[in-house]
């Protein structure tokens, strides 16, 4: 049974369809990439996952449970976190505090204990604080940990983009184009990011991205979209070889 | 002045033994990790240096083995060195930065055992010339991070499963440790310390026991630290300027060491314990000054009027204060209140308000600047040595810091200038020799004494003068002698010059190529609207030139004599580079070396009838490819020479 079942997802803007039809299965442990042409309909199939939009028709299962209708911070707690293409970060914090209250669902005391900060909030606030660092210290964040995230480069915002995400102690992790808008260098950074959040904490990773050098590079299955359909998948060599995905990146001639 | 001449007899580990016994709950190593500084105490320090000893015994490692550590500065990294020692093995550094075929050289020549990396990075380099050093029985690593794929192979060992096995082996033997310790000598050789090598393959230094621990003991005769201060550890370890610090100094007094989180934080972690006493090559104090050149020029108008008045006061102020010389009141009042005003909060910004001293070594530092650090209140001092006297031998004394001069010897030390004008020195740190080079090793301590190769004199007050390395001295064609390291500082000393390398030897005069400092330069372009895309472009500017013509031109009219003045110079189109092979990994020059990748360059800085050439630059990036890109480069004679 795969991870996050998505059966027949049809999703419809007035007469627009975005999604048709749709049949995914995410499998646990690997990466699972989502690949098609602008408007091929991939960052809507994420925002119903994550709850953003809800499907016109069909179902999601995650884990034998029904996501099609969740909001998305129930989504979230469930364990699937979203790292977004936008940066979606308080510009005028920290690094430190956006990763602190990317984790205010697991503070679990009250305003009184809070007030007092003694016992349980000073504990919790500590147990917050050091699944923070342990992701600082994953994503190579020490250099600014203090700085105000408005301050940081593209490639630093994105970084702390995706441990935002991290932090929220994610099974899925739904990354919507890290690399968009980076130098060879820092996709090369992030890659090998990637990879370390698979591999080393052992996150199921679904990944949108254009690159499609990296894309074949990393992932374990490949989903192709066109006009909101599944018009191919598999091993990213199978993909390779399918017919209607080059005539779709690449035009009839 | 502190008695601790008899730790002289002690071994590093039988040291470390004796301080856990004086203060086993004092604070010896600080290591920020997850953002939170951890403390290891003197007794805790002992118990890995045990774990990691016993655990390379475990591994088969015995008397005379040898250990080489690639890694940043990390509390294990201690461990291992001394662990090492305690059984009688000795440790080598290599520089982080030493490439795949440099480190198979190395291991090869010093017949490495155990390679100890400190992450995957490391590990990689060691892992691609593998079949090169087929005696290498284990390589241990600190960060399990990008490990995966490697546990299970049985040449890696994780530090921890080391420790583990230290531990095992202990419980089996609980007196072995302690008699491996006893057994160590003072005499004996315990490190392994590569020379920078501005000339071929580094040669590797025999340190001893004693020459470490004299270096620490002398230190603080002269300079006292007290066990409380703080020092933090961001030299790389391969350098003998670090192992001077965490295996003699602190050994020989006490105080804490200070791991920072990582190499970037380095500098913020300094601001975060504000140490009491640092060491550094000069760059690191040039690249504080630029530093607070930059937040004065970038602060408001008040602050700048405030530092631009007071910095005169303080200048004329430290005159008297490194010479020792009573100040006349009105310019003491004046200077207590500069301090007290600006250079308090400036220094504090900085980290370094505790500090009692700054040593500066390696290479020379322009004595403008030990002015400017007067100036504002941070006792920078001289220092002078080499690998092969432990670093350290000569130093300034407080109140008598003359700039052109490196200070006296150390307690013990004596010096000899030879009849060509080499120094000589000779001290209990004297390294014995080079591993297994007899011959340079003979060479080196010819007839007793340590030849090191700097030509020098002592001066009426009994201060050594370091002119330039006796090879390095050169000659114009009328045969007057100069220094070009002199003028190379000189021209430092501005702001907007990062690097520059003096030519002149058996030629009409002497000219430049020069490194303009890309954040100063980039700053003061900004603020002109003056609009430019890369570190060449920024070169190749016409204002930036005139720019960096006034520099040389005030370099020029302090020119002591005629022939020291720069008569041509030229911008170079990047920034000279250790991966280059341009630099040293201490950051030295390697000036035959530049000339030779430059030789077009040199020859139209001799031929005054070019003022333009087109060249060919290539530019190697770090995933080895390289690309070439034609740009033009102009030449510029300075007038009145």
């Amino acid at each position: 049974m795969a991870h996050l079942q998505i059966s027949d997802v049809t999703l419809t803007f007035g007469g627009l369809k975005a999604l048709s039809h749709v049949d995914m299965a995410i499998e646990p442990g690997l990466i699972t990439s989502i690949i098609g042409p602008n408007g091929a309909g991939k960052t809507s199939m994420l925002n119903c996952i994550s709850g953003f939009y809800h499907p016109t028709k069909g179902e999601i299962l995650y884990k034998d449970k029904d996501l099609t209708h969740a909001s998305p911070h129930q989504v979230s707690t469930m364990g699937i976190a979203r790292a977004f293409q936008n940066l979606e970060l308080f510009s005028g914090l920290s690094v430190l505090d956006n990763l602190l209250l990317a984790r205010h669902q697991n503070l679990t005391y009250s305003l009184l204990q809070a007030t007092i900060f003694y016992g349980k909030a000073a504990r919790v606030e500590a147990e917050n604080r050091a699944a923070v660092e342990d992701v600082i210290d994953f994503m190579e964040l020490e250099p600014v940990r203090k700085h105000m995230v408005g301050s940081l480069s593209y490639g630093f915002q994105k970084k702390v983009e995706v441990a935002r995400a991290l932090t929220m102690d994610p099974e899925i992790l739904l990354l919507d184009e890290p690399m968009a808008g980076m130098n060879i260098q820092e996709k090369e950074d992030i890659v090998r990011f990637v990879m370390d959040i698979q591999k080393e904490r052992n996150i199921t990773v679904v990944l949108v991205e254009h690159d499609l050098g990296v894309v074949m590079d990393i992932s374990d299955r490949i989903y192709v979209l066109d006009f909101g359909e599944v018009i191919g998948s598999g091993n990213p060599e199978e993909v390779a070889n399918n017919p209607k995905v080059i005539e779709a990146y690449i035009g009839e001639d | 002045m502190s008695n601790n001449e008899h730790l002289l007899q002690f071994s590093i580990p039988q040291l470390l033994r004796w301080r856990v016994a004086e203060s086993p709950k004092r604070t010896a190593l600080r290591e920020k990790d997850y953002g939170i500084w951890n403390t290891y105490t003197w007794e805790a320090y002992y118990d890995y240096v045990r774990k990691t000893g016993m655990g390379l015994k475990a591994l088969g490692l015995g008397k005379g083995d040898t250990i080489a550590i690639i890694s940043d500065n990390i509390p294990e990294l201690l461990f291992v060195a001394i662990g090492g020692h305690a059984i009688g093995a000795i440790s080598a550094g290599m520089y982080q930065t030493t490439m795949p075929a440099e480190i198979a050289q190395i291991i090869q020549y010093l017949k490495v055992s155990v390679v100890f990396c400190d992450n995957q990075e490391q590990v990689d380099k060691v892992l691609e010339v593998r079949d090169q050093i087929p005696h290498v029985k284990k390589v241990i690593f600190e960060d399990p991070r990008g490990m995966r794929d490697y546990m299970s192979d049985d040449w890696f060992v994780d530090v921890r499963d080391l420790f583990k096995m230290g531990d095992a082996a202990h419980a089996k033997d609980p007196d072995l440790f302690e008699s491996l310790v006893d057994q160590g000598k003072p005499d004996d050789v315990c490190h392994l310390c590569l020379t920078s090598g501005t000339t071929g393959l580094p040669k590797g230094t025999m340190m001893t026991h004693k020459n470490y621990i004299n270096m620490g003991v002398r230190i603080t005769q002269v300079d006292p630290l007290e066990p409380t201060d703080e020092y933090v550890s961001f030299l790389p370890f391969a350098w003998i300027g670090e192992q001077m610090n965490s295996f003699g100094v602190a050994m020989a007094t006490g105080i804490t060491i200070n791991f920072p989180e990582s190499v970037e934080t380095a500098m913020s972690d300094l601001k975060e314990i504000g140490p009491h006493f640092m060491f550094g090559a000069p760059r690191i104090y040039e690249g504080i000054r630029s530093e607070i050149w930059l937040k004065i020029d970038q602060s408001y108008w008040f602050n700048k009027l405030m530092y631009n008045y007071f910095i005169k006061i303080g200048i004329a102020a430290a005159g008297y204060r490194m010479t020792g010389k009573s100040m006349p009141p009105m310019l003491q009042f004046k200077a207590w209140l500069g301090k007290q005003i600006i250079f308090r909060p400036l220094v504090n910004q900085i980290g370094l308000l505790r500090l009692r001293r700054a040593y500066t070594g390696g290479a020379a530092l322009g004595p403008e600047l030990f002015t400017f650090y007067q100036a504002i209140g941070v006792n920078l001092k001289q220092i002078y040595g080499q690998t092969e006297i432990t670093g350290i031998a000569y130093m300034h004394r407080d109140g008598d810091v003359r700039p052109e001069t490196v200070g006296k010897p150390l307690p013990g030390t004596e010096c000899k200038i030879a009849d060509d004008g080499e120094i000589l020195s000779r001290s209990p740190s004297v390294s014995p020799g080079y591993f297994e080079l007899p011959e340079k090793s003979e060479e080196l301590l010819e007839g007793g004494w340590l030849h090191s190769g700097d030509a020098g004199f002592i001066d009426e007050n009994g201060h050594l003068v370091v002119i330039d390395r006796v090879s390095d001295v050169m000659h114009n064609n009328k045969g007057e002698m100069f220094s070009p390291m002199f003028l190379e500082n000189a021209l430092k000393f501005s702001p907007y010059i990062k690097e520059a390398v003096i030519f002149g030897n058996n030629k009409d005069f002497v000219a430049a190529l020069i490194n303009i400092d890309p954040i100063v330069v980039g700053k003061w372009a900004e603020d002109r609207g003056l609009s430019y895309s890369t570190y060449m472009d920024l070169s190749k500017k016409k204002d930036v030139a005139d720019l960096i013509m006034e520099q040389v031109l005030d370099v020029n009219s302090r020119a002591e004599k005629e022939h020291f003045k720069i008569k041509r110079f030229a911008l170079l189109y990047k920034l000279l580079d250790m991966d280059d092979g341009e630099l040293t990994k201490t950051g030295k020059i390697r000036r035959k070396f530049v000339q030779e990748r430059y030789q077009n360059l040199y020859e139209a800085l001799y031929d005054e009838t070019v003022s333009e050439k087109e060249v060919e630059a290539s530019f190697q990036y770090q995933d080895g490819q390289s690309t070439l890109v034609k740009t033009r480069i102009a030449f510029y004679t300075v007038k009145g020479v």
